[in-house]
């Protein structure tokens, strides 16, 4: 079985795929997947027409009925495959993409002998070196203006930021440099480098160490952001932005690191721009991203045995958003729910909202209700940070209303 | 002594605090005299015939003039002089090979005149036409050229100091027979990427030259309100950084702190900061009247008394390379090529509309594509308020 590829204007030999064709497609037995996992998608920014990843595939008919989708099946079934946590996955990706270019590095703080302050970068410096895993001092600014200097003039920088929250000391050099310089010089300067750390609501981090910076970024033109979530995607994300020629910054969770999930032996990379489907579904489409993907689909075994039928979207790309999967997804249930963990205001809630209101205002039956933090900075207790972040409950409550 | 985390420190009995300043301030290297006379027994390194120098900075006095009235005139829509600091410009310019990559601020165009840069390059890029290597995407004076090694200015401040580091390590994990350079003012020197620059340049052992033009002025901000410091050279040791003071209108002297400075930087792999003192004669830029701040007098002095072309122009042509008929072919000559290559990138047409949507991204992704096509059906619907010097 392979996925349908659609000729229209596609120059390489991707599949497109259409999430209301996964049920048709989904039925055929999972032994049919080595073909699937064998090819390789190419990055490209053109969203309507690269899909692939064939991760709706594995999604067969069983797991309508079982609601939580990532632990069962997102192992492969080629009977290889390895069993990893996500910063190992992390770590794989990009250590493949340094074996297989010499231009790929690393800079930031402790990312060197220390391997990092989440274990990503462990053993690279061993192996690379200590100038291509580059340990920086405290300077955020500084720093990610070198990796943009390095990046125009050939070098390829995975920029750590240690907590995404400090990156807003690299606003300037990301902003004015990275997202502008290749179309100020007229294209003659490239930027390819991938800006990426945790962020999020950990667990009593304190308020400066609990930022969500994806929406303080989002109006940045000239860069990309995709928000990973799973080992699976986590690596294949990471190569994919380290292949990207754009900027692109990659968003990680400082509670999704030590995340399980056996993924494939062989190579393969996400599109950047591609939302994933988790979990098909008739009645009302969530779109979320990062660690509220687990609060959604926990609130999802709650919905199943109430009877309702949530299709789940980890929208993964945040900007570009991937109007196409959602708004398919729109097409076909008529009713959103999105669940993040930005703050109310100016969100990428909000963001997503405007753009599903003004694309697909004429198939939605009720408004579309956005879930987010409230806009105060996290508090350290546990208790309170607790309900800064959107919590299952909420999201059952939410659902049963916009499904009256 | 303690033995400490980095090496060995001795202790002291006294409380004694460090000044904040030395009683002397750190001198001036200068090798010609206010007259264009070779200071006896100043050392400086020999570079031959530099007939091409004068003839640069000449062009570039000439371009800048011209540029400057072009702009009052309403020809231009900015502009910013770098008169007072041609040798600054030009001399740093011969002192560097072809593959040292230049992070500049945004007056330095001198070192793109020196690489081949042609009058109608400059010409193009200010007025933002077709042929703009930029697409006309920047403001004038904004220039890049990533074939002669010039890195597009950004017009934040101190932005292009970690940038020039990052390319130096660049340099460094390639291992070219290359440097970076990169040119700031004296109020760049106040921004934190600065300080962020040179403390990362010093631990990373980068090849990089960090060359400050001291110009006494930052728009309208003395240096006695930028820093209290003994200016940027003593900033370097503060980094663990070698650095040096140089008359910047001494072109003789300037031309042999970079050249050293450039050896050190590739020999020993370690960054290097020169701060070169001027003057910056003309205004910040087109939307400033500088005579407003400071008094006229000393502008005038500046320009007379150290003005670095005729100091230069006078050693040069005691030693035979120059003369006042060679000057004045060249300026007759330059000015009209000049205005030539302004009346031709005026009358260019300006970029198509198409490439105020491209290069965001390598590819343009379906949202810009859609932006473009809304901005495309406004245009269809008002065809009388779209320029009509802009291409669709």
């Amino acid at each position: 079985m392979s996925a349908i590829i659609r000729g229209a204007g596609a120059a390489t030999a991707l599949s497109t795929f259409n999430p209301v064709d996964s049920k048709k497609l989904a039925a055929p037995s999972r032994t049919n997947l080595p073909a699937r996992s064998k090819r390789y998608i190419v990055a490209g920014s053109d969203a309507s027409k690269s899909f692939g990843s064939g991760l709706r595939v594995r999604h067969s008919q069983k797991l309508i009925a079982n609601a939580v989708a990532t632990k069962a099946d997102t192992s492969v079934t080629t009977g290889t495959g390895h069993e990893l946590l996500l910063y190992e996955a992390l770590q794989e990706g990009l250590e493949e993409e340094m074996d297989r270019d010499p231009h790929v590095c690393v800079m930031g703080e402790d990312v060197g002998h220390y391997g990092g302050s989440y274990k990503v970068t462990k053993g690279l410096a061993d192996k690379f070196g200590d100038l291509r895993v580059l340990d920086t001092p405290i300077c955020e600014n500084a720093f990610t203006g070198m990796g943009i200097g390095a990046a125009m003039t050939g070098l390829r920088p995975v920029i750590e930021g240690m907590n995404m929250g400090f990156l807003l000391l690299a606003f300037n050099q990301i902003s004015n440099n990275c997202g502008m310089l290749h179309y100020t010089s007229g294209g003659q300067f490239t930027i390819p480098v991938v800006i990426r750390g945790p962020g999020g609501v950990g667990r009593q981090l304190g308020a400066e160490h609990s930022q969500r910076l994806e929406s303080y970024f989002q109006s940045i033109p000239g860069i990309q952001m995709v928000a990973c979530s799973t080992p699976y995607n986590a690596k294949g994300l990471m190569k994919a932005a380290i292949r990207s020629e754009n900027p692109v910054i990659l968003f990680e969770h400082v509670l999704l690191y030590n995340l399980k999930e056996k993924i494939p032996d062989e190579e393969y990379i996400c599109n950047l721009e591609e939302a994933e489907m988790v979990r098909p579904g008739e009645h009302i489409t969530i779109l979320t991203y990062s660690r509220m993907r687990y609060h959604v689909m926990q609130a999802a075994k709650t919905l199943v045995n109430k009877g309702y039928d949530p299709e789940v979207i980890d929208i993964r790309s945040l900007k570009p958003f991937d109007l196409y999967t959602i708004g398919n997804s729109v097409k076909k249930t008529h009713r959103v729910l999105i669940v993040e963990e930005c703050m109310r205001t100016g969100g990428i809630g909000a963001s997503l909202t405007a753009a599903i209101n003004e694309n697909f205002h004429d198939y939605l039956d009720a408004p579309v209700m956005c879930l987010s933090s409230q806009d105060v900075p996290t508090p350290y207790a546990g208790t309170l940070e607790e309900w800064t972040v959107v919590q299952p409950a909420q999201i059952v409550t939410a659902v049963e209303q916009l499904c009256q | 002594v303690l033995d400490f985390p980095g090496g060995k420190v001795a202790f002291t009995h006294e409380i004694q605090f460090i000044s904040e300043s030395s009683q002397e301030r750190v001198p001036c290297y200068s090798v010609l005299d206010d007259n264009g006379q070779q200071i006896t027994n100043s050392h400086f390194v020999q570079r031959g015939s530099s007939g091409e120098d004068v003839s640069d900075m000449v062009t570039l006095q000439i371009m800048d003039n011209i540029y400057y009235e072009a702009q009052r005139q309403g020809r231009l829509s900015f502009y910013a002089t770098t008169i007072g600091e041609e040798a600054i410009n030009i001399a740093s310019a011969a002192a560097l090979i072809s593959g040292d990559v230049i992070f500049p601020q945004y007056r330095e165009p001198g070192l793109l005149l020196w690489r081949g840069f042609t009058l109608q390059e400059f010409a193009n890029q200010c007025f933002g036409n077709k042929s703009d290597y930029g697409k006309g995407r920047q403001m004038p004076v904004h220039y890049g050229s990533n074939k002669l090694n010039y890195f597009t200015v950004s017009a934040t401040i101190a932005t292009q100091l970690p940038n020039a580091v990052g390319a130096a390590y660049s340099l460094k994990i390639d291992r070219k027979n290359a440097c970076a350079v990169t040119f700031f003012g004296n109020g760049g020197s106040s921004e934190g990427d600065f300080h962020g620059a040179l403390n990362l340049a010093a631990v990373m052992e980068a090849p990089v030259l960090f060359i400050c033009w001291n110009n006494g002025w930052a728009i309208s901000t003395p240096t006695s309100y930028q820093f209290r410091s003994d200016g940027v050279v003593v900033k370097g040791r503060a980094y663990g950084i070698r650095s040096i003071r140089v008359d910047g209108n001494d072109a003789l002297a300037m031309y042999s702190a970079v050249h050293a400075a450039r050896e050190m930087a590739i020999t020993e792999h370690r960054p290097l900061l020169i701060e070169a003192l001027t003057y910056r004669v003309g205004h910040h830029s087109t939307s400033d009247d500088s005579t407003r701040y400071r008094s006229a007098y000393e502008i005038e002095w500046w320009n007379k008394a150290r003005n670095p072309l005729s100091r230069f122009r006078t050693w040069i042509e005691s030693n035979g390379w120059w003369s006042d008929e060679a000057e004045s072919d060249l300026r007759s000559r330059i000015k009209k090529e000049m205005l030539e290559a302004l009346r031709v990138a005026e009358k260019s047409e300006k970029p198509n509309l198409k490439n105020m949507f491209s290069d965001v991204y390598d590819v343009p992704p379906p949202n810009l594509k859609e932006h473009e096509f809304v901005v495309r059906q406004t245009i269809k619907s008002h065809t009388q308020d779209y320029p009509s010097n802009v291409p669709l």
